[in-house]
């Protein structure tokens, strides 16, 4: 009887606790990072291999939320490696001398269901810019997916700046695709 | 000696303007094509590469609509005095310029696809991909792509080599069958 009461307090309280950021983990093999540039009309594909993320989400406390990322961006892979080289680059990317973009969320709201929009900092190659992502939720057996999908400025953070600042050549806006594969989060 | 049969049994005027037109776009794209290669990557090899991929679709295209005028038209007769294994020759370089003349943009198009570049003729209409992605059949097709190339510009040395033989060592006039201006 004391006993069975005691589990009860055990159970309520692992209910009302707040998130637990350690217990939330990205599975990065079933996560996609992948973007859309276009050059002179060409939708041009790629995607980073390397990322990591700190999550620490409750849907149900969007507002206290935190989620951070940092994307190496060597490991970017555009399917073509000539072209791979080149944008690691003092012009392009520069990862030798900034390996990773990283990305810290400021503000988590509710849109209502599984809807959410998420704003933070974004840095990348020492240029920082304001960056809000809709992000749609979705939970099946103990995962979360994550989708979202969101623009940036390449020329914000100098990303092909001097003889690639032409955005009639390469378009200015590149759009960043999510798909982020979570365990450990609790229900929306 | 037969000139006056070879004037007389011209090509078709829209069969002359393809011929030139396609001559002037082949010769031009290989050579953009041998140049852009070598290239370091830059805004103007971007714009090379693009411009080589546009005029590639419309070698193909016209490409097209040649075959079908010159299935649907009689291409004049050969001199009779002609040898017959020039006239096999003739045939045979003719047959295999037509099969590069697809095979190369082809080939060309696939090599971009599978290196992950869809093609948007004039940055405005955005072509099926032939291939899907894919980093290994990349490098292959682009080995393909450039040995395709060098037979389409034997075949043209072959042919122009051959219709300046005619126009100087055997003086038939073949030459002005497909000559822009009509001659004597």
């Amino acid at each position: 009887m004391f006993r069975r009461f005691f589990l009860l307090v055990a159970l309520a309280f692992a209910a009302l606790s707040p998130p637990v950021g350690a217990q939330q983990k990205l599975v990065v093999a079933q996560s996609e990072l992948s973007f859309v540039s276009k050059q002179m009309g060409v939708p041009v594909e790629g995607k980073f291999r390397k990322f990591e993320a700190e999550l620490n989400f409750e849907p149900k406390k969007p507002e206290i939320s935190k989620i951070a990322f940092t994307v190496d961006l060597a490991s970017i892979d555009i399917g073509n490696t000539e072209t791979e080289k080149e944008l690691g680059k003092s012009g392009w990317f520069d990862s030798l001398k900034i390996p990773q973009a990283k990305f810290t969320s400021t503000a988590i709201k509710s849109l209502g269901g599984a809807k959410f929009e998420v704003t933070g900092k974004l840095a990348i190659k020492g240029n920082t810019r304001d960056v809000t992502a809709p992000i749609t939720l979705t939970q099946a057996g103990g995962v979360t997916t994550a989708r979202g999908e969101f623009t940036v400025k390449r020329l914000e953070f100098k990303i092909g700046d001097g003889d690639w600042n032409d955005t009639s050549l390469v378009a200015n806006e590149v759009v960043v695709k999510l798909k982020l594969t979570m365990t450990g989060m609790s229900a929306l | 000696m037969n000139s006056s049969v070879a004037a007389s049994s011209r090509y078709s005027p829209v069969a002359i303007i393809l011929h030139w037109l396609l001559a002037v776009m082949i010769v031009a794209s290989f050579c953009v094509g041998l140049y852009m290669t070598d290239l370091a990557m830059s805004p103007q090899r971007l714009k090379l590469f693009n411009w080589h991929k546009w005029a590639g679709i419309v070698i193909l295209a016209l490409s097209a609509v040649r075959l079908l005028w010159r299935l649907s038209h009689r291409a004049p007769l050969l001199p009779v005095s002609m040898p017959g294994w020039q006239v096999a020759a003739s045939n045979a370089v003719h047959a295999l310029l037509y099969v590069l003349f697809f095979a190369v943009p082809l080939s060309g198009w696939a090599y971009s696809n599978a290196a992950g570049f869809p093609i948007v003729l004039f940055a405005l209409i955005p072509l099926p991909d032939l291939l899907e992605k894919n980093r290994e059949l990349a490098d292959t097709i682009k080995a393909l792509h450039h040995w395709l190339a060098y037979g389409l510009a034997i075949c043209v040395v072959l042919h122009i080599i051959a219709a300046l033989k005619h126009q100087w060592i055997d003086k038939d006039g073949l030459i002005s069958r497909m000559w822009p201006m009509s001659s004597r």
